[in-house]
C-alpha cells in the first residue's frame, strides 16, 4: 500500500482543520453569549 | 438545539459516507494508484471553499447596496468558513504533489494564485480587527472583499488558460477530460457532503456573529445609563 500515510494524513489534517475551526467557533459563541448574560443582568440591576 | 444535533449528525454521516467512497467505492487510478484518493478531498474541499466566497461576495454587494448588517454578518462567517477550506486545499494539495511530482510546491499559476486567494482572505479578516466603527468597518471589508473575489475566477480559469504543473480540469475541461463513471459519482457526492459541511460551518458563525450584533445593543444600552 504505497503512499498510504500521505492519503492518511491528508485526511487527518484536513478533518483536524475543521474540526479546530469549529471548536474556535463554538468556543467563541460560548463565552460571548455569558457576556452578553453578564451584561444583560448588569443592565436589569441599574434600571 | 436537537435542530443542530440532528444537521450535526447529518452532515458527520455525510462526510463519513464520502470518505468511506472514496476509499472504497472509488476505483483505483491506474497511474497513481492510491495517492489519487486525495483528489475526492482536496478538490471537493476546494469547490465548497469557492462556494463561502461567492456567498462572501454576495453579501458583500448586498451590503454596499442595501448597508443591513445582517449582510456584514454574513460576509465575515463566509470568509472564515471559506478560509478554512481553502486552508484545506493547501494542505491537502502538497501532500498529493510530494509523491505525484517528487515536490510539495511549485509557484505555477493555480497554486500561486490558491495561495494569493488565501492571504487576500487573510487580509479582509484582519483589517476588520484593524476598524473600531462598526459602519465604516462593514463598508470598506465590503469593497475590499468585492476585490478580493476577483481572484476566484482567475483560479478557476489558471488550469484552463495556462500550461501548469497542476492536472488538468477533469470537470468542464473540455474534450479530451473527464472522469470515470464511478469516479465522477463519488466526487460528486464529495462535493456534495463538503458543501453540507460548510452550511453547516456557516449557520454556526453566523449565529457567532448575530450574538456579536445582540452584545454591541447591550453594550450601549449599558453606556448610555
Amino acid at each position: 500500500m504505497k503512499n498510504l500515510d500521505s492519503v492518511f494524513a491528508a485526511y487527518i489534517i484536513g478533518w483536524a482543520v475543521f474540526f479546530v475551526f469549529y471548536l474556535s467557533v463554538a468556543k467563541r459563541t460560548s463565552s460571548l453569549r455569558q457576556e452578553v448574560e453578564r451584561l444583560k443582568s448588569t443592565l436589569n440591576r441599574g434600571k | 438545539m436537537w435542530k443542530r444535533a440532528i444537521g450535526g449528525a447529518v452532515v458527520l454521516f455525510l462526510v463519513g459516507a464520502a470518505a468511506y467512497a472514496s476509499f472504497y467505492i472509488a476505483p483505483e487510478e491506474r497511474t497513481m494508484r492510491l495517492i489519487q484518493r486525495i483528489f475526492y478531498f482536496h478538490a471537493a474541499s476546494a469547490w465548497a471553499g469557492m462556494t463561502a466566497f461567492f456567498v462572501c461576495f454576495t453579501a458583500n454587494l448586498l451590503y454596499v447596496w442595501r448597508r443591513d448588517p445582517k449582510w456584514d454578518a454574513l460576509g465575515v462567517s463566509s470568509a472564515e468558513v471559506g478560509l478554512a477550506f481553502i486552508t484545506v486545499v493547501l494542505i491537502t494539495g502538497p501532500i498529493w504533489a510530494k509523491p505525484a511530482w517528487g515536490i510539495y510546491w511549485t509557484w505555477d499559476a493555480r497554486l500561486t494564485s490558491t495561495f494569493v486567494l488565501w492571504l487576500l482572505y487573510i487580509c479582509y479578516l484582519l483589517l476588520r480587527t484593524l476598524i473600531e466603527e462598526p459602519d465604516r468597518r462593514a463598508l470598506l471589508s465590503a469593497l475590499f472583499g468585492i476585490f478580493a473575489f476577483i481572484d476566484v475566477p482567475i483560479v478557476f480559469g489558471a488550469i484552463r488558460w495556462w500550461r501548469t504543473q497542476h492536472p488538468a480540469p477533469v470537470i468542464m475541461g473540455g474534450p479530451g477530460s473527464g472522469l470515470e463513471p464511478t469516479m465522477r459519482k463519488v466526487f460528486f457526492f464529495s462535493v456534495f457532503a463538503l458543501h453540507s459541511l460548510m452550511v453547516f460551518l456557516l449557520v454556526e458563525r453566523y449565529r457567532l456573529e448575530k450574538l456579536r450584533g445582540d452584545f454591541e445593543v447591550v453594550r450601549r444600552e449599558l453606556e448610555a445609563q
